[in-house]
C-alpha cells in the first residue's frame, strides 16, 4: 500500500510574525495617547480637511456656555500658569507646576487652580469641579487673560504666534462662539481654527 | 484551527522508548492573530484622532478701515446669507432694503439642492458677465445669537464646496433680525 503523503498543512508564520509586531510597535510609538478630555463636545462636520498645527496652539472648547482651555506642551503649560499668577498675585509652587504641567484641558477660575492641583490626580479631571472660566464679567474675564498669557509666552519664548483653535459644540448657540471671538478679537488674534470633525464625502 | 497540543503524546503505554520528536515550531496562529488585532486598532485610532479643521481669518475690527480701500460691491455681486433659529436659512442680494432685482429675502433649505444650487447658480451668473475669482461673488455671513453653531460651520462649509473666494461673517442689523423673526 502506498503510503499517503502527509504533508504538512501548517505554513511557518514566523516572518508574518514579525513584520506585524514591527508595524504595531511602530504605531504603539506614533500613535499619540487621548488624553481625557475634561469636557468632551461633539464637533460639528465639515468637508475641510485642515489639520490643525500641534505646536503653539491653544484650544478653546465652548460646551453650554462654558469654556474649557487646553494647552500645548508642558513647558508652555508652566510658562503660562506663571504668567497668571503674577497678573492674579498667586504664587505657584514646584509641584503645583508640575501638576498643572500634565493637564491637557482645565476650565476653574484661577483663584480655584491651587485647591484643583492639590487634589489627587484621579479626582482632578472630575466634570464637577471644572465649572469653566469666567468670560462674561469684563472686569474678570480670565479668558482673556489666558489667551493674552499664553501669546506673550510664546512670541517672547520662542517667537512664533500662537494659534487659537476653537472647539466648539455642534448644539452650541452661535451666540456664545461670537462672544469667544469678539473677546479673541478685542486682542487683535483675528485668525481661528474651527475644529470640526469629518464628514462623508457625498454631503 | 489551532491545535494546543503539539508534541507527541501518543505512546502512552509507550514499549519503546523513542527519542521524543519535539516540535521545535510554536503555534504562532494566536500571537500573529493578536498582533493584527493591535496593529488595525492602532491604525484606526491614530488617523481618526487627529480632528480636522477649519481655518477663519476676521477682519481686524480695531483698526479704522481706510476710506480709500473700502470697495463699492455691486448690488449683483453680495449676496447675504441670514442663519436663523431652528435651520431656517434665508439670502438675499444686494441690499436688504432696495434688493437686487426686487427679490427680497428668500427661504432655502441647507445643503447640496439648497443652498448650494443658489450658490453656484449665482456664481455661474457672474461667471458669464465676466466676474470670476475675487472680483466674483461676495458673500456675507450673518447669524442670530440663537443660530447654533453648526448651522454656521454649515455655512463656512458650503463656501469651502462652492469654492467662494470672499465671505466674511458679520453682525446682524436690527432689521436682518426682524426678517428672521
Amino acid at each position: 500500500m502506498a503510503k499517503m503523503k502527509k504533508s504538512s498543512t501548517r505554513i511557518d508564520m514566523t516572518a508574518m510574525c514579525d513584520v506585524s509586531f514591527l508595524l504595531l510597535t511602530f504605531f504603539v510609538l506614533t500613535s499619540t495617547a487621548k488624553t481625557p478630555e475634561v469636557y468632551p463636545v461633539d464637533l460639528p462636520a465639515s468637508t475641510k480637511e485642515t489639520k490643525i498645527p500641534s505646536d503653539d496652539i491653544l484650544s478653546i472648547t465652548v460646551g453650554q456656555e462654558n469654556v474649557f482651555i487646553g494647552l500645548a506642551g508642558r513647558e508652555d503649560r508652566i510658562d503660562v500658569l506663571n504668567r497668571m499668577g503674577q497678573e492674579y498675585n498667586i504664587e505657584f509652587t514646584k509641584e503645583e507646576q508640575n501638576t498643572f504641567a500634565g493637564m491637557e484641558n482645565f476650565g476653574v477660575d484661577i483663584r480655584e487652580m491651587k485647591s484643583l492641583l492639590a487634589k489627587p490626580s484621579s479626582e482632578r479631571m472630575k466634570k464637577e469641579l471644572h465649572k469653566g472660566i469666567p468670560y462674561k464679567d469684563s472686569l474678570n474675564n480670565q479668558l482673556s487673560s489666558w489667551v493674552q498669557k499664553a501669546r506673550e509666552s510664546s512670541w517672547q519664548r520662542k517667537e512664533s504666534f500662537l494659534k487659537v483653535a476653537i472647539k466648539g459644540d455642534a448644539n452650541e448657540q452661535y451666540g456664545t462662539i461670537k462672544e469667544i471671538m469678539d473677546i479673541l478679537q478685542k486682542q487683535r488674534q483675528n485668525r481661528f481654527y474651527l475644529v470640526t470633525g469629518l464628514r462623508s464625502d457625498d454631503f | 484551527m489551532a491545535e494546543l497540543n503539539t508534541g507527541g503524546n501518543e505512546g502512552k503505554g509507550g514499549k519503546k522508548v523513542r527519542s521524543k520528536k519535539q516540535n521545535a515550531g510554536v503555534d504562532l496562529t494566536a500571537m500573529v492573530d493578536l498582533a493584527f488585532l493591535l496593529i488595525t486598532f492602532f491604525m484606526l485610532t491614530t488617523s481618526l484622532s487627529k480632528p480636522q479643521s477649519m481655518d477663519l481669518t476676521m477682519p481686524d475690527k480695531l483698526e479704522e478701515p481706510d476710506p480709500t480701500k473700502i470697495q463699492d460691491a455691486k448690488a449683483s455681486k453680495t449676496m447675504t446669507i441670514l442663519i436663523g433659529k431652528d435651520r431656517k436659512l434665508k439670502y438675499y442680494m444686494g441690499l436688504l432694503k432696495e434688493p437686487y432685482q426686487g427679490v427680497g429675502p428668500t427661504d432655502t433649505p441647507y445643503g447640496k439642492e439648497g443652498i448650494r444650487q443658489v450658490i453656484l447658480q449665482k456664481m455661474a451668473n457672474l461667471r458669464a458677465a465676466g466676474h470670476e475669482g475675487k472680483d466674483g461673488i461676495v458673500v456675507l455671513i450673518k447669524a442670530t445669537e440663537d443660530a447654533t453653531y453648526t448651522d454656521m460651520i454649515d455655512i463656512l462649509d458650503e463656501m469651502a464646496i462652492t469654492g467662494v473666494e470672499i465671505y466674511a461673517l458679520q453682525d446682524m442689523t436690527e432689521d436682518e433680525k426682524a426678517v428672521m423673526q
